[in-house]
């Protein structure tokens, strides 16, 4: 009992410190922008804590922060295997040939109007079949391998990335079309001085929700076969030994290459889109 | 309207291109089991079609290339098959039959609904509580933001088989994932909505002297809508998707996500594919239920369509 008294208070003197700083005069600060967030976090981790204590929570329902921690410290050599299995080779390269195709059909089709009309409505549709049916496909074809699972992931950021840039290609006005034509552009100084850069924010916008999906298709494919190694295989495994501190502790790896991942492609696009007002 | 054609063409070219994958990928299958039924094959040995390509073996048994549509257990079946498959099993079964995909369908979007209702009321509640709180604002914003970058979708079964052991079954495990995965796109669509009246406008109720509540009912609210129908619309696919995950453990007997699995596993890939495509066609029906209301509403509320 005394153990959910103190996560009750330690609760209420996380939130009392929140309030204190967000209505202090120096809130708008860097430091404070961090510290807030941060301490928020903190009182929710050692409230878990203390409450898994508390209500001498089963560890095969919900384990302890301190035990996912203690494995992340003591599982370090095969978390950085499965993470280079499942997020370096599966994920990644998925995801660098699905962009990379996407872009491509993405240039094409922007060529006629006609095409364009008829991708963007069946982009969407594609994009709605579920990861879950065609996992198990893909693995069939492709061996249990991370081939397979870079082809879930390629085809499952194909349709965003496409939709989003064949969407950014036509955001350019009809006077600076005009201008580029005055200018005597043909149509490849027009692509690469004009439209692509024009196209970025859209983009960036489809590669940003990618990383995502990467992720998850990369995980998820791996239910469904895979070699001893990698991310989903020691998710279902570890579970199956009812050891949840393991599978958590890859859930904190997923999270920590999810916001890197997802970090890294805002910092380029801050670099490359420096001239959108969003970015100022 | 105008877009019909573009539509239908790329459809068209998309059937074309499966239509011409279907040969090679089931030409290997084809060609042993034809050797079984006694029909000529070049070449004649197993082994030796291994070297083979798919496109070679093909052209080399001519003969054999219309069998690869109607294969029965093939690498990648027909559009025509999967057609089928589907017209039997979505209008000729009976409902309440257990291969009626309508029957999967409804045991997966039932959850998904609920789910989705859930996830957005909550999501709608967070983000007035962001916008008129400046603590809530600073301390959970950037980890609804951060968490949208979790690959969380990966855990469903897993959450599935944990809130099981717990004695909580049925349709509300399901429901959570989906509530999940609709929350923080309504969260995070809602905040921006709830924050795009500008300057001009808020001060215009100032002058009026309008409380708090006035100025969210009146202004706030209504302004918002665009913004909550394009994330009603993410959250709608995202809820479905979630669902199917969720199915996926051995518990699940109904449902997309169970007959995919099924279909796999006792080497029915027509059920699979069927299961698939008509899970994509329910996330486009709902994402268009959506728009549609979206039309309607916005043009009633005097806003022009975005």
């Amino acid at each position: 009992m005394i153990w959910v008294l103190v996560a009750i208070v330690i609760w209420a003197l996380g939130w009392w410190i929140n309030i204190r700083l967000s209505n202090s005069a120096r809130s708008d600060e860097t430091l404070m922008r961090v510290a807030i967030p941060v301490i928020f976090g903190l009182t929710v981790v050692i409230v878990w804590e203390m409450l898994v204590h508390g209500f001498d929570v089963n560890p095969v329902i919900l384990p302890a922060p301190s035990s996912i921690i203690e494995r992340l410290g003591a599982e370090g050599p095969r978390l950085w295997a499965d993470f280079k299995q499942t997020i370096l080779k599966g994920a990644v390269s998925g995801y660098v040939i699905g962009g990379g195709a996407a872009l491509a059909v993405a240039v094409l089709a922007d060529r006629s109007d006609f095409l364009t009309r008829g991708i963007l409505p069946v982009g969407s549709f594609m994009a709605a079949l579920p990861i879950v049916g065609t996992a198990p496909i893909f693995v069939k074809w492709l061996g249990s391998d991370w081939e397979s699972k870079a082809a879930v992931v390629a085809v499952m950021v194909f349709f965003p990335i496409l939709v989003n840039t064949v969407a950014g290609l036509r955001d350019t006005s009809s006077m600076q079309r005009d201008l580029m034509r005055t200018y005597g552009a043909g149509y490849w100084p027009t692509l690469f001085k004009l439209r692509l850069p024009a196209a970025m924010p859209f983009m960036f916008n489809g590669l940003k929700i990618a990383t995502t999906l990467a992720l998850i298709g990369a995980i998820v494919a791996e239910f469904f076969g895979s070699p001893t190694v990698g991310m989903g295989f020691r998710i279902s495994t570890s579970f199956g030994q009812l050891a949840l501190d393991m599978v958590w502790a890859e859930i904190v790896v997923a999270a920590i290459a999810g916001s890197a991942f997802y970090g890294a492609m805002t910092l380029i696009e801050k670099r490359v889109t420096f001239w959108h007002p969003s970015q100022r | 309207m105008r877009s019909v054609l573009p539509v239908l063409s790329v459809v068209a070219a998309i059937l074309g291109f499966w239509l011409l994958c279907v040969v090679p990928m089931n030409m290997h299958l084809v060609a042993d089991q034809a050797q079984r039924d006694g029909l000529l094959v070049t070449p004649d040995t197993p082994v030796a079609r291994q070297d083979v390509g798919g496109v070679a073996l093909a052209l080399k048994n001519t003969h054999l290339i219309p069998l690869t549509y109607e294969f029965k257990r093939p690498r990648l079946p027909s559009p025509q098959q999967v057609g089928r498959e589907m017209y039997a099993t979505i209008i000729d079964k009976k409902i309440t039959s257990k291969r009626s995909l309508v029957y999967h369908g409804w045991v997966t979007l039932a959850p998904t609904l609920l789910g989705f209702l859930i996830g957005t009321s909550l999501g709608i509640l967070l983000a007035v509580g962001i916008v008129y709180s400046r603590v809530m604002d600073r301390s959970v914003m950037p980890w609804a933001i951060v968490s949208q970058t979790i690959p969380i979708l990966a855990l469903a079964p897993m959450i599935i088989v944990v809130l099981g052991s717990m004695g909580i079954q049925g349709l509300f495990p399901k429901s959570i994932i989906a509530a999940y995965l609709s929350f923080f796109p309504v969260v995070v669509g809602m905040v921006k909505g709830l924050r795009s009246p500008d300057g001009m406008q808020l001060d215009l109720l100032r002058t009026y002297n309008a409380s708090k509540a006035q100025g969210f009912w009146s202004l706030r609210l209504p302004a918002s809508a665009p913004y909550l129908f394009a994330s009603l619309k993410i959250g709608i696919s995202a809820s479905l998707v979630g669902t199917i995950v969720a199915e996926l453990p051995t518990g699940a007997r109904a449902g997309f996500g169970a007959r995919m699995l099924v279909g796999d596993q006792y080497g029915q890939p027509l059920v699979s594919w069927a299961a698939l495509f008509a899970a994509a066609l329910t996330a486009a029906a709902l994402v268009g239920i959506f728009s549609l209301i979206e039309r309607v509403t916005l043009k009633r509320m005097g806003m022009a369509a975005a």
